[in-house]
């Protein structure tokens, strides 16, 4: 048989060429993450200070910090896990260890899914008509974090489950094969070793309700709150928002600039760090496995 | 003893049956509340001409509540980015399930998710301050936020979403049929467009439909670049407004159950169908196409 040089060369070629395209296309995406970042870091820096980070905003928001902001929106992120992360689990425990095949899973599995499809302004929409007016909550912290709840429940029940499924039959096995319970056998043997890839899942939910904005709109947050939140049932500054409206609104979106970025910056180095320490988290837990 | 100790790990079983219920019941009741506070407003015009009409201006006398140019600046928003989205997404997918050493991998694909975890309000930002300047004075328009600004930012919100997506269709492709390509003397990159895409074509097409849902809803982007005006847009550097923007922007001063108000809930209802159509398409393919390994949902 003949070998036809040229050909194979050309083949080779192509192959050499749609590399160079590949890798470009991956080489886009790391670029636009590391353009907005250094960014952010180039003209955040020189407003971020002390003061920034622990004073109130003065002078119709024109200047001072962001304090109120931070600390809104480690309540309303921290308040939305606490809800969501017990509900996610449970739910996830039944989906992987109680659950069988059928139409019900499939009808919850579709559920889920679709729920997590829901756009962010639409759940907006409905915290503002349920727990705002029907339930009578008012745009509070409380309806905030439920309506956040909601939102980040399948990322919880998505990575509870993954580690779940990690958790080797065996282990099951020996525990039923002991006389345990199936309830025994999953609280005192799979919930255990299943639990450090779980909070990978509540540290992703944790960002993602951090840097939510249309969903906090309508239900908890507000342009400006002369104090801390002093109950639940207050309402609340939040980094997204502020960043949104000094961006937006009023007539000194020129004047707030260096505040934007500050704001900007804080917000990013709070998501990015949390995304970070999950990454690293579970990069640790699978070279133990 | 034995019948208390069946009878406890049944109520714990319905206890967990009743949280995963929790999703349903939620994703319910957002149907049951956009429905209650969109409906009445068909009350005042018919279906028709909400969704046929062309001119929004919900705070005139008397309001015109036509959503047409604003379901227009949706779907042209999401169209533009998923031509910048799609073959930006699957191709790093193809780059790091096929073609990437573990090394890279273990770089660019944390570095992909860090992309997904950025706050829109942060993307939106940055499509303000330094997408629309730039834009506006290379091609010398009177606005940067517009149309194309808003698709660029959208298409890396989709991009996450629809790359790894794909990638775990990729991977999931069964060795053997790589390997009889390979063996039958094809080259790697033809064995990708010849058996590797094929094979895992359903995974991508859902990672895609994906992919475009996630940016059809997103909200603070289109808010924040896309312009804001509820015209029909007549080229890719107009100003739009597509429908999350409307509601964000509007809520705030549409009075409680007036007609601006149950309009906007309506407008809530049109995209929600969306995103349901978008999501069930998706999962209707990965579940029929199902493959053998990892699941593609």
């Amino acid at each position: 048989m003949q070998i036809d040089e040229k050909l194979v060369k050309r083949r080779k070629g192509a192959q050499m060429v749609m590399w160079g395209v590949f890798r470009s296309a991956s080489l886009v995406n790391a670029a636009a993450l590391g353009v907005i970042c250094v960014f952010l870091v180039y003209n955040g820096l020189p407003a971020i200070s002390w003061e920034f980070l622990t004073q109130y905003p003065r002078d119709s928001m024109t200047a001072g910090g962001i304090f109120p902001c931070i600390v809104g929106t480690v309540v309303l992120s921290l308040g939305s896990m606490l809800v969501a992360f017990p509900l996610g689990v449970c739910a996830a425990i039944y989906l992987n260890e109680y659950a069988r095949r059928g139409k019900l899973l499939r009808v919850i599995r579709l559920g889920i899914a679709n729920l997590a499809g829901v756009p962010s302004v639409v759940f907006g929409l409905f915290g503002l008509a349920f727990f705002v007016t029907f339930f009578g909550l008012g745009v509070s912290i409380l309806s905030g974090v439920l309506t956040l709840a909601i939102l980040v429940l399948p990322v919880i029940i998505g990575t509870a489950e993954e580690a779940l499924k990690s958790v080797p039959m065996t282990y099951r096995e020996a525990s039923l094969g002991l006389g345990a319970t199936k309830w025994q056998t999953i609280r005192l043997v799979v919930l255990p070793a299943a639990l450090p890839g779980m909070l990978t899942g509540a540290i992703l939910g944790l960002s993602r309700a951090a840097g939510e904005t249309a969903a906090i709109m309508f239900t908890a947050a507000v342009y400006y709150a002369p104090q801390l939140p002093t109950s639940p049932f207050s309402d609340v500054m939040a980094l997204p928002y502020h960043i949104y409206v000094l961006a937006t609104a009023g007539m000194n979106i020129d004047k707030t600039r260096p505040l934007q970025y500050g704001t900007a910056l804080v917000l990013i180095a709070l998501v990015l760090g949390m995304n970070l320490l999950a990454i690293v988290y579970r990069a640790r837990l699978q070279r133990r496995t | 003893m034995a019948i208390s100790r069946k009878r406890k790990d049944d109520l714990i079983h319905y206890f967990f049956m009743f949280t995963a219920l929790v999703s349903i019941i939620a994703l319910g009741l957002i149907m049951v509340y956009l429905f209650l506070e969109g409906l009445p407003i068909f009350q005042k015009v018919s279906v028709g001409d909400f969704i046929f009409g062309s001119s929004w201006y919900p705070t005139f006398d008397p309001p015109e509540f036509g959503i047409f140019p604003l379901i227009v600046a949706s779907l042209a928003v999401t169209a533009l980015s998923s031509l910048i989205a799609i073959p930006l997404g699957v191709m790093t997918a193809v780059y790091l399930a096929e073609i990437a050493t573990p090394r890279t991998r273990s770089v660019v694909k944390p570095l992909v998710e860090l992309l997904a975890a950025l706050p829109s309000v942060v993307i939106g930002f940055f499509g303000m301050v330094v997408v629309a300047p730039y834009l506006q004075d290379t091609f010398d328009l009177p606005t940067g936020l517009n149309l194309f600004n808003a698709a660029l930012m959208l298409a890396f919100m989709s991009v996450p979403t629809i790359c790894s997506v794909s990638e775990d269709a990729i991977y999931a492709v069964p060795g053997d049929l790589k390997e009889a390509s390979l063996a039958l003397g094809a080259t790697h990159w033809e064995t990708i467009r010849r058996v590797v895409l094929p094979a895992s074509l359903s995974g991508v097409s859902t990672a895609i439909i994906l992919g475009m849902s996630r940016a059809i809803g997103e909200t603070m982007v289109v808010l924040m670049v896309a312009g804001g005006a509820a015209m029909l847009p007549t080229s890719i550097f107009s100003p739009i407004r597509p429908m999350p923007s409307s509601i964000a922007a509007e809520m705030g001063e549409a009075p409680f159950h007036s007609d601006h108000y149950h309009a906007l809930f309506a407008i809530g209802m049109v995209l929600f169908v969306f995103t349901l159509i978008f999501n069930i398409i998706a999962s209707h393919i990965a579940e029929k196409n199902k493959q053998v390994g990892a699941a593609t949902l």
